[in-house]
């Protein structure tokens, strides 16, 4: 099971967390009320998640293409081992860029950095591709671009 | 709904960090020279108008002990439909999306333990129609921020 150290509270704190954040003067307290903790004792906690990094924030995601970033690609790229860490920082420096992850290859599938681009048109996604590419010096990729949203959620923790 | 100056405003300061203290909108308010009041009914609104996809804690999931992958399934394509809802229907994919190319359907998948992982991909490998399975994992995340700067 995990290995992350948490205490039967902390999850429980977790899954309050989890839910909408209330939309009232002391969310917090609201939240702290449903596990049974103080306010006090559940912004500790907070607190701490975060500088463990449990918590990568608190905060809102838009709906992208209610904001007008109707386009996303998701684009492979085949990154010589010995440059990978310089290439990603050169894409994640791009605001376009939402995610860059490494990524093991598999056979026939040689790409191993993974970026996520945001744009409001498609040629737009293509243009920023194309610099991307030029700016690293990378010639072997593929642009996954999405037809279909199927699903996309947040995951629910700790609900097994 | 158009988007205000001020919504604009607001959308940009609640992508990046909601503070953590008892009084957060008030906090907010202050700094962007306005009253808790007129943050929470405008945050309100924006949500009821579909503007936020979600707005609290979003979690870093190694970090609570989750193990996550990318999957890239190749299916033949009379039968992308039901092998993409048979993946919906585990609360562990979280994000699948039809994408254009050999393969054409990519999730992520997060659980508590490999096993768990193993014994999902083998279902999923021998559903009807997948012809191909990439399990691609990450070692490093450089950057998860997704942030629309609005103008």
């Amino acid at each position: 099971m995990c290995n992350s150290n948490l205490t039967k509270t902390d999850e429980e704190i977790i899954k309050a967390l989890q839910e909408d954040f209330p939309l009232c003067e002391e969310p917090y307290k609201v939240l702290a009320e449903r596990v049974g903790v103080t306010e006090e004792e559940f912004l500790q906690r907070v607190q701490k998640f975060v500088a463990e990094k449990k918590i990568r924030k608190m905060g809102a995601v838009l709906r992208h293409r209610e904001v007008g970033f109707k386009f996303n690609a998701l684009c492979a790229w085949e990154v010589p081992p010995e440059k990978l860490d310089d290439v990603a920082k050169i894409m994640s420096n791009h605001p376009a860029v939402s995610h860059c992850y490494d990524r093991n290859t598999a056979p026939n599938w040689n790409y191993n950095l993974y970026t996520m681009i945001h744009a409001k048109t498609r040629e737009e996604c293509d243009a920023i591709i194309l610099e991307l590419a030029k700016m690293a010096g990378i010639e072997n990729y593929q642009v996954l671009y999405s037809k279909k949203e199927w699903k996309k959620t947040s995951m629910k923790y700790f609900k097994d | 709904m158009e988007l205000s100056i001020f919504d604009k405003e607001l959308l940009n300061y609640l992508q990046g960090n909601i503070p953590i203290c008892s009084r957060p909108f008030a906090k907010m308010a202050a700094e962007l020279g306005t009253d808790e009041e007129t943050i929470i009914s405008r945050i309100r609104a924006l949500k009821a108008e579909g503007y936020l996809r979600r707005i609290g804690t979003f979690f870093n999931s190694n970090n609570l002990g989750y193990v996550g992958t990318l999957v890239a399934l190749k299916v033949s394509p009379n039968e992308i439909a039901p092998v993409a809802e048979a993946v919906n229907k585990y609360p562990e994919a979280t994000h699948n999306y039809e994408r254009e190319g050999k393969y054409n359907l990519w999730f992520t998948l997060l659980t508590r333990d490999k096993n768990h992982e193993s014994d999902i991909l083998n279902e999923i490998r021998n559903l009807p129609g997948v012809e191909d399975m990439l399990k691609l994992k990450s070692n490093k995340k450089y950057k998860v921020n997704v942030q629309f700067k609005l103008n």
